[in-house]
């Protein structure tokens, strides 16, 4: 378990005189013993009535309070932790002078899309996980301090807009409007190509929008994001499926390059008796139904979703939590997790953990389902699990569950599997000469995102399996990059697919 | 052939009123009519706020770039299309193909067997198929001579039609799996069955061509949300394995599916949506026909406009 925790209550944080301009004169010492810095949170008792943010992030003395706390390293392991290189040290400094334009700009050039990072980020397992005050203190807040940077760079009107090169009468279409579709449509712009989006949804922003809450991740930073796209050019049709409307293979007659990022959209079930019964979803149908279609608005929106009292989310991982905490929001009284682990082993985010157990969300290690039975109309009534307990490490390296003879009866009336998902098969499928692994992941180069098809990159989800935004993101610029080299070059060395 | 700029704007080229509460809709989507095969679908949404509403396309036309939709009003939705969408309007969103087409091939003698508004999209895999060069037999129900559509399309589309209606209004009266076992005893058993229409008529079916030993394909109507594959919201049990209707079907072997799992999932919203219908029937207690309240906002409007 990492230290990044500051409940519970931290220490008083010394007096600091914060100059206008400037880093105040402290020593290592008493940069030291300052206090991770709290960040504001809606309280959980009023949070679980509504859909808006549950952190309210940083105000401008907190986060240059919680600036002062990195030491500002000669050798910063915490760059190497963040999957994109974000020079950390360089816009955190900016943040503890008072410099907040200077330090956005640092941000960005290795992060297009750092409100969003600064949200979703699992940080504890990243940047944050490195950094050098976290071996005898909490680590910095990078992942807040760069959200602070974000979110003062949109509230006061400062976003620089994207600004194109001069044409290069170049076309390039690019297959999913995810963050890794997003990330490369942006630098694919700049460099003054004729960028096309392709989403097969009514909305951009892929899991950003259809997946991740609104109070995680306000749908208004996605569209924010998106406009940007457009007012530098970026063309975006929503409601097109590649490999239906179109084929790859008729875009490779039209554009120049294609980017595929159509993500891991393809929902696991556990294929166990009973999993078809009215009320059992996947996560993707019940957060879909909640954040794309607004179903908690019905029926001013038009979509429903099961109206429950007793839940079952089966899942560790952040889409688990999502899930728990949507249904205590939509108004059940009871809402276990259900994950066959214990806590130390579950793949969420900590902060999402955190957040989960103060709304009240029953955690049931140690438990897995085999089984769910329906009352007479066919909707569930139980979910029979079975006690697991922890036996030898797996080649994750973490302890692998191994099943015992007792059961559990949860009385449930709804249940939502979140155990993972797959990669999206429509363009796979209806793409002859693209190759996949076995579970149908496209092959990629991991460098360059270039695919078995000449003119055909690919990044994110799809390449990676279900993975995180920052991949996506990195995924995404990779593929950039390696387009931009190809269009001006024209030469396509044979990729190495590492299958 | 280059993806059009103008990719489906989803205009509403014509509307007109079949049957009682069925309505056919012509639509402008150039790429989907391109692409469209017999047995694929597209996703409606209305407006902002909408529902995601999957319907089968019965009809395109490449050429002029339209494709037709032919819809029973059976909720807020689709009661919503009737009322208030006139020729000129937009939907917010048509995205498609989906699904699987059918598989057009060479079979032999094939009975096409539409009930309701299932004649709608029989009626391109009847066209289908006889191009094929199979013989094909049209079997139509309704349960009045009102509620029968597409008779004429399918008597071109087809090498002989029998028509039933519960009530005995028009044709035989009876069912149409009455008519499959008359027409299997005056000309033997078929190589092929292909049913579609309400999921009671299409269970019977499959029971009785079960037994008759005639392969059934029938096209399977779950509750969709995204209609890529992404939600599982559309997954029946065919054969004991779990599918997505929208990228595995919507087509599939009658003899395996679960309908009794299928009707009841369906089902599963009813309670909540039959309030909203209920809202809305209060709001317009006439036929869709009469409905003056998109007229009278239309003329507003169009006053407006320079
Ligand atoms: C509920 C949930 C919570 C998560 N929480 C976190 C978190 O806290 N932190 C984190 O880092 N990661 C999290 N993740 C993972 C993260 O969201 C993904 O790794 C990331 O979104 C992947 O980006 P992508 O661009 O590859 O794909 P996606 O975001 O999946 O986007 C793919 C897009 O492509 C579209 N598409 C698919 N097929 C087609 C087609 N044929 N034609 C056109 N368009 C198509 C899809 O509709 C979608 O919009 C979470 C995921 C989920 C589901
Ligand atoms: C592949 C496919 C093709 C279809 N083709 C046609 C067609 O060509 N013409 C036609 O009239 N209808 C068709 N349907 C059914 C049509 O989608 C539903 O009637 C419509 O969504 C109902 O919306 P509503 O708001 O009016 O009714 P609701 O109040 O939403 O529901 C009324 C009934 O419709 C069913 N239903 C609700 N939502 C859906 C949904 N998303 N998908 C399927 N059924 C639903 C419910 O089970 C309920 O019994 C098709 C369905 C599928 C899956
Ligand atoms: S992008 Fe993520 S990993 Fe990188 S610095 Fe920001 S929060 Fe840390
Ligand atoms: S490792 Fe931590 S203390 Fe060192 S530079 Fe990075 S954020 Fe600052
Ligand atoms: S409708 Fe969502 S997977 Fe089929």
């Amino acid at each position: 378990m990492t230290t990044n925790n500051e409940r519970p209550a931290s220490p008083a944080t010394p007096p600091i005189e914060l100059p206008e301009h400037g880093e105040p004169k402290i020593s290592n010492k008493d940069r030291m013993a300052i206090p991770r810095q709290p960040i504001a949170e809606q309280p959980a008792a009023e949070r679980v009535n509504n859909f808006f943010e549950v952190a309210l992030g940083y105000d401008q003395k907190t986060a240059r309070i919680e600036a002062l706390r990195c030491i500002q390293c000669k050798k910063p392991l915490c760059i190497d932790g963040c999957p994109v290189g974000i020079n950390i040290p360089g816009f955190i400094k900016k943040i503890a002078e008072g410099d907040f334009e200077a330090g956005i700009g640092i941000l960005k050039q290795d992060n297009v899309l750092p409100a969003i990072c600064g949200r979703v980020c699992p940080q504890e397992e990243q940047c944050e996980k490195v950094c050098t005050v976290g071996k005898k203190n909490p680590p910095v807040a990078i992942g807040r301090l760069e959200r602070f940077l974000a979110d003062w760079e949109r509230e006061t009107g400062k976003m620089t807009p994207i600004v194109p090169a001069a044409s290069t009468g170049k076309k390039v279409a690019i297959v999913g409007a995810g963050p890794a579709g997003l990330t490369a449509a942006a630098d694919l712009a700049r460099l003054g190509h004729d960028v096309t989006i392709f989403e097969a949804l009514h909305r951009p922003g892929g899991v950003l929008v259809y997946g991740i809450p609104e109070f995680r991740l306000p749908k208004k930073i996605v569209e924010i994001e998106v406009n940007m796209l457009k007012k530098a050019g970026v063309k975006l049709h929503n409601s097109v499926v590649i490999g239906q409307t179109i084929p790859v293979e008729e875009l490779r007659d039209t554009y120049d390059a294609i980017f595929v990022a159509t993500g891991a959209g393809l929902p696991y079930f556990m294929n166990i008796p009973g999993e078809n019964l009215n009320g059992i979803y996947s996560a993707n149908e019940y957060l879909t139904r909640v954040n794309l279609m607004r179903a908690y608005d019905f029926p001013s929106a038009d979509t429903p979703v099961a109206k429950s009292e007793n839940v079952a989310v089966i899942g560790g991982g952040n889409v688990a939590m999502d899930s728990a905490r949507t249904a205590k929001r939509l108004g059940a009284k009871n809402v276990y997790n259900v994950y066959r682990r214990t806590r130390v082993e579950m793949p969420a985010r900590l902060e999402e953990i955190h957040h989960a157990e103060e709304e009240g969300i029953q955690f049931t290690f140690l438990h897995n389902p085999i089984r769910y039975e329906g009352d007479k109309d066919g909707r569930v009534k139980k979910a029979i699990c079975q006690v697991m307990k922890l036996g030898e490490p797996d080649a994750s390296g973490r302890r692998r569950p191994v099943p015992t003879d007792e059961v559990l009866e949860l009385d449930v009336d709804t249940v939502v599997v979140a155990i993972g998902n797959g990669p999206n098969p429509l363009v796979p499928r209806t793409t002859e000469g693209l190759k996949t692994k076995k579970w149908g992941n496209i092959l990629a180069e991991r460098s360059s995102g270039r695919t078995s098809l000449k003119g055909v990159w690919a990044g994110g989800d799809i390449v990676l399996g279900a993975a995180t935004v920052i991949l996506a993101m990195g995924a995404g610029r990779a593929a950039a990059r390696s387009i931009q080299q190809y269009l001006t070059t024209g030469e396509w060395p044979e990729p190495t697919l590492d299958s | 052939m280059p993806p059009s700029d103008a990719l489906p704007h989803a205009v509403v080229v014509a509307k007109d009123f079949l049957a009682p509460k069925v309505t056919r809709y012509v639509i402008s989507a150039p790429d989907i009519a391109r692409r469209r095969r017999p047995g694929q679908f597209v996703i409606v949404r209305l407006h902002e706020g909408g529902e995601r509403i999957p319907l089968t396309i019965a009809d395109g036309d490449p050429a002029k770039g339209t494709i037709t939709l032919i819809v029973q009003e059976v909720g807020k939705s689709t009661a919503e299309m009737a009322h208030l969408i006139r020729a000129g309007d937009s939907f917010a969103d048509v995205v498609g193909p989906l699904g699987m087409p059918t598989h057009i091939g060479k079979f032999g003698r094939i009975l096409a067997v539409g009930g309701g508004i299932g004649v709608a999209p029989l009626h391109p895999i009847a066209q289908g198929m006889h191009k094929a060069g199979n013989h094909v037999v049209g079997i139509l129900g309704a349960r009045t001579k009102d509620l029968l559509i597409m008779e004429e399309e399918m008597r071109r589309a087809c090498d002989s039609v029998r028509i039933v209606t519960d009530d005995g209004s028009y044709g035989e009266k009876g069912l149409v799996t009455d008519a499959i076992r008359a027409e299997t005893e005056a000309s033997g058993k078929a190589d092929l069955c292909v049913a579609i229409g309400p999921l009671i008529m299409m269970r019977e079916t499959a029971k009785v061509t079960a037994m008759l030993g005639i392969k059934t394909l029938v096209s399977l109507n779950p509750v969709m949300v995204d209609g890529t594959g992404m939600c599982g919201g559309c997954r029946v049990t065919v054969n004991g394995e779990s599918k997505f209707v929208c990228v595995d079907g919507p087509e599939f072997d009658g003899h395996g599916v679960d309908f009794d799992e299928l009707l009841r999932r369906q089902r599963f919203y009813v309670p909540q949506e039959r309030s909203t219908y209920e809202t809305f029937l209060r709001e317009h207690d006439h036929e869709p026909k009469d409905c003056k309240l998109r007229r009278m906002e239309a003329a507003a409007t169009d006053k407006d406009s320079p």
